[in-house]
């Protein structure tokens, strides 16, 4: 029974809660006892609220039975990335810096989330302060891919994406910077989606790098994600970058999606060196798929496309530098060195030495060093302007096609501790999915096969203009239908049983 | 903790050098909320009880920019004279200081809300000196420190340190002159008329109270000399946070004799910031600035860009209220006066007293009267400003109407002013409790009168004689017998006539 429950969608799962067949209690508790049986060896948790999720679901099982409305998503557990805020439960952003850390408010988000009725399982492990494609950069230890738990799974959000296809929760929270909810998508079979910037409310949303960070939906499918993107979406006065629109229809194009006529871009950038064998064959069978419900194929040139890697981290370190400079030692977190001689300077200095990880301080340093007087201009300066030229081909694009579509990642999961000394080898895991965090607008990373040689999930990333995220729900929910009755079953149905 | 400057002496420094100065003043605006939160400005509060995630620089937290802030911004921009920016952006300034909660500071840099005016300032004489205005931005304020354990409240030799957040955040304006050159030996003049003046301003615009004492104006001073005829400029010194007009201007006389003594024995200015010290009068050395501090500004990507719409901008320029330099040289004509007055009248702090005095309806002459006499005089015996004195204008202006209306004479109005003072009450209460009323009653008057003439019969006869200046006499004895209520040129009259004696 318990092992039924876990494998219920989102959707499913809030339908049988709100006709009565399952209680928000039953649900919540089967989620809980698959964390404490699976979550040893996936550690994709970093802290699990029992007591706080139980508590959340008896409320929604209370306002059911006084007949209270619901919301679509009531009684549906969900992991938290644990880089939003969430009142009197431990923020760590996967650092040493914050351990312990209580914050004292809720992110806009963890609020909206509250209010639709989820229920919020705990927090999900991450590379240290987002910076990261594996999740090893973790201050508490890596998350293990269901698929392999040798093998990566993803980053920064392995724990959120991990969490999914393990079973132990239907719904997570991630946050994207340069790829950070769609690779780890990929990696594990699962669905990610990054909004249109200034979409989802960053408020409470611990920042790495402001002009690129987002929030947004994980899932099993793409009409979960759909939900909660609904349910997290939206115009938040606290945050001054926030889209004050309307939030496209989102769940409406998962419910209805089709290709027919639509014409998709292929960017003749996304291929080459560095590219798996598997990888690009499965990326080529869902062009294929794509051709075969109705979509029209047309070939793209973004030749700025070539240098998003170099002008992302130039920007993203740049920010994250003055972004973490707030990690003090002197008003919350790790305190090092305070014996009563040092003077301030000195605790600081000693606790940035000893609470921020290797990749942390390799970011803080470039991004110092590219902002400093004299480089400013070579450095972040061309860095934005790189950024305009992307933009710039972005609108070309869209001018030629509805959406386009790639490969999520180059190669499928890696191997923990692979690429663990080669940061640069690291940083190719997002060449897809950089630009578009660069020019703001919305993609989405789902499964599209495995690949032959390793077995292991491929993704299939699909981008849209700003603010026409529906699109991605529409493409999205047409692919997914295609490929379930290509394979008969989800993807997720042939990861090995843990 | 004292060290000895090698001075040259005022004349001579600026016999050889010419001064070039340039003044940046802080200004916190009187807002309700703070820049970037909705926390509470008001002083006074509990150490760190007006502040939320926001202002801490909680990790998550973000700001949102105070709409009225950006429009004290303009207005201030506007009475300078400036132009406003269509388009401009805040920027991060990064340094590390554990009163800046996020270790950076949330400012503007090249692009500036406001930039290119210029500020018309009055000196002692009368002269007008025009100060030419770089820019005027918005930034947030930091926190305060206070450093327990050490002799001098340094942070030297503290064992530890107290950090209150209430201030961290509270908007602030930060207004630039461009280099200012031709001042010569009135510089020192020049630059406390400067920042008079820009005071002035801003409180005319009602964007803050603008008290230097409370830290809510502060302004450093940095000042060059280069040989006489020069045109490079030398290199300058920056003295911090100067917190008084009087100060402004002894801080910059001080660093002109510095600098000359240092430049003449041969010797080079070292670029550093300096402390004012108002005890001595003098600056000392403080951080050395060996390369230009690195503040790696970007701009916030936290905040979207602020684009004053040009509706906008000209509904608030329409909306400035008269600008102090016009106001006064129109009530300089209405009153009047001459420009000697007037500068009397601005350096005694009576401007606003005098104005609020018409305003309750005193004319202009007894209004001035009053707070350029009585009223100075006991502020300067008590040390207060007149402003803070226990006596409002309505007060003075009902002491003026007692007088002109005959009940009161100049000399028991100043007994009334005294009571009021001594916190006696209202000037109608202090006639009631001391019993200070004019004597006007005729029978009354006559009949001290006759007692006068017949207690002083040598000079009654003097008076019969012709000899009228000894009416002096009589008169202050009906003075002393009606204890200084009668009025005394009736008294005169009086006297007279019994005497068949006529003036003149």
């Amino acid at each position: 029974m318990s092992d039924h429950i876990i494998r219920l969608t989102a959707a499913e799962t809030a339908a049988k809660i709100a006709s009565g067949e399952l209680t928000a209690v039953e649900v919540t508790e089967a989620h809980l006892a698959r964390i404490e049986t699976v979550d040893e060896k996936v550690h994709a948790f970093l802290h699990v609220d029992r007591e706080g999720a139980l508590a959340q679901a008896r409320a929604v099982d209370e306002k059911r039975a006084k007949g209270e409305k619901l919301g679509p998503l009531a009684g549906v557990p969900l992991a938290l990335k644990d880089i939003f805020t969430t009142e009197g439960i431990p923020t760590t952003v996967g650092s040493k810096m914050l351990e312990g850390w209580i914050p004292p408010y809720d992110a806009t988000l963890t609020k909206r989330l509250k209010a639709a009725d989820v229920v919020i399982l705990g927090k999900t492990n991450m590379d240290e302060f987002a910076m990261g494609s594996s999740t090893e950069n973790s201050a508490y230890g890596p998350t293990g891919n269901p698929w392999d738990l040798t093998r990566i799974p993803g980053g920064s959000g392995g724990g959120s994406s991990a969490a999914l296809a393990s079973f132990q929760a239907p719904l997570a929270i991630g946050t994207d910077t340069g790829g950070s909810i769609r690779q780890p998508a990929a990696v594990t079979g699962t669905v990610g989606v990054k909004p249109t910037y200034g979409a989802v409310s960053r408020y409470g949303m611990v920042a790495f790098s402001s002009s690129l960070d987002q929030g947004g939906p994980c899932a099993r499918t793409v009409l979960d994600a759909a939900l909660l993107h609904e349910v997290i979406a939206g115009h938040d006065p606290m945050d001054s970058t926030s889209i004050d629109e309307p939030v496209p229809p989102v769940v409406e194009a998962a419910r209805n999606g089709s290709v027919a006529g639509m014409r998709v871009g292929v960017v003749k950038q996304f291929r080459g060196e560095g590219y798996q064998a598997g990888v690009v064959q499965r990326f080529d069978e869902s062009v294929e798929l794509l051709k075969g419900l109705g979509a029209e194929i047309v070939e793209l040139d973004c030749p700025s496309f070539d240098l998003a890697l170099s002008a992302y981290y130039l920007i993203a370190p740049s920010e994250c530098s003055s972004n973490l400079a707030r990690f003090d030692g002197l008003r919350y977190g790790l305190r090092t060195g305070d014996d009563g001689t040092r003077s301030a300077e000195e605790v600081t200095s000693l606790t940035r030495a000893a609470g921020f990880g290797d990749e942390v301080k390799r970011r803080i340093m470039l991004g110092t060093y590219a902002l400093s007087s004299g480089y400013y201009d070579a450095y972040y300066g061309s860095a934005q302007k790189v950024r305009t030229l992307i933009k710039q081909d972005f609108d070309a694009a869209f001018e030629q096609v509805d959406v386009i579509v790639s490969p999520t990642t180059p190669t499928t999961a890696f191997p923990i501790g692979e690429r663990a000394d080669d940061p640069m080898a690291m940083y190719l895991a997002d060449l897809c999915t950089i630009p578009t965090n660069l020019a703001g607008n919305a993609a989405m990373s789902l499964p599209c096969g495995l690949a032959p040689e390793d077995g292991l999930p491929v993704g299939l990333q699909i981008i849209a203009p700003v603010m026409k995220d529906d699109r991605l729900y529409k493409v999205g929910a047409a692919v997914e239908a295609a490929f379930v009755e290509k394979w008969g079953h989800p993807l997720l149905e042939e990861a090995p049983s843990l | 903790m004292t060290t000895t400057t090698d001075l040259v002496s005022y004349e001579d420094a600026l016999a050889s050098y010419d001064p070039v100065m340039g003044l940046e003043v802080h200004v916190e605006l009187g807002t309700k909320t703070k820049m970037f939160c909705g926390c509470s400005t008001e002083l006074g509060a509990d150490a760190n009880a007006q502040t939320c995630p926001v202002c801490l620089g909680l990790p998550g937290a973000l700001p949102v920019v105070n709409a009225t802030g950006v429009e004290s911004a303009v207005k201030i921009g506007l009475a300078l004279n400036c132009e406003i920016a269509e388009w401009c952006r805040f920027a991060r300034k990064n340094y590390f200081y554990p009163d800046m909660p996020k270790n950076f500071q949330t400012s503007q840099y090249d692009e500036p809300i406001a930039f290119n005016g210029y500020l018309d300032v009055q000196l002692e004489d009368g002269e007008v000196f025009r100060v030419e205005i770089e820019r005027a931005h918005m930034e947030e304020d930091t926190g305060k420190s206070t450093h327990v354990g050490g002799a001098t409240g340094r942070i030297h030799g503290a064992s530890h340190s107290l950090l209150d957040y209430n201030r961290a955040g509270i908007p602030l304006i930060e207004i630039v002159t461009k280099p200012i050159v031709g001042a010569g030996e009135r510089a020192p003049e020049v630059a406390r008329a400067y920042v008079r003046e820009l005071r002035e301003l801003i409180r005319a615009l009602g964007v803050s109270e603008a008290r230097m004492e409370m830290g809510q104006m502060r302004c450093d001073v940095n000042l060059s000399l280069m040989p006489k005829g020069a045109e490079k400029f030398g290199t300058r010194s920056e003295t911090k946070n100067v917190n008084s007009l009087r100060s402004v201007e002894r801080a910059a006389r001080f660093e002109i004799q510095r600098h000359a003594a240092v430049l003449s024995s041969g010797g080079t200015i070292v670029q550093e910031t300096r402390h004012f010290h108002e005890d001595t009068g003098s600056t000392t050395s403080g951080r050395v600035k060996e390369e230009a501090e690195d503040y790696r500004y970007f701009p916030e990507p936290d905040l979207v860009p602020v684009a004053p719409s040009r509706e906008w901008v000209e509904k608030l320029r329409a909306g400035l209220p008269e600008l102090p330099l016009v106001r006064r040289s129109r009530l300089r004509e209405e009153w009047g006066i001459s420009g000697t007055d007037m500068q009397a009248i601005l350096n005694a702090g009576a401007l606003e007293p005098i104005v609020a005095t018409i305003d309750a309806g005193a004319d202009a002459a007894s209004a001035r009267k009053w707070w350029m006499g009585e009223l100075a005089r006991a502020a300067n015996e008590s040390g207060t400003a007149l402003d803070e004195l226990a006596i409002t204008p309505e007060q003075v202006a009902r002491v003026a109407a007692l007088v002109s209306e005959g009940s009161l004479n100049d000399k028991l109005a100043r007994q009334v002013i005294e009571g009021v003072l001594a916190g006696e009450g209202t000037p109608d209460e202090v006639v009631d409790k001391r019993g200070l009323k004019v004597v006007s009653d005729e029978g009354a008057l006559t009949a001290a009168v006759d007692e006068a003439i017949a207690g002083n019969p040598a000079i009654a006869d003097k008076i019969r004689g012709g000899k009228v200046a000894a009416a002096g006499a009589l008169v202050g004895a009906v003075m002393k017998a009606t204890r200084g209520q009668a009025d005394a040129a009736r008294v005169k009259e009086l006297i007279l006539e019994k005497l068949g004696a006529a003036e003149g």
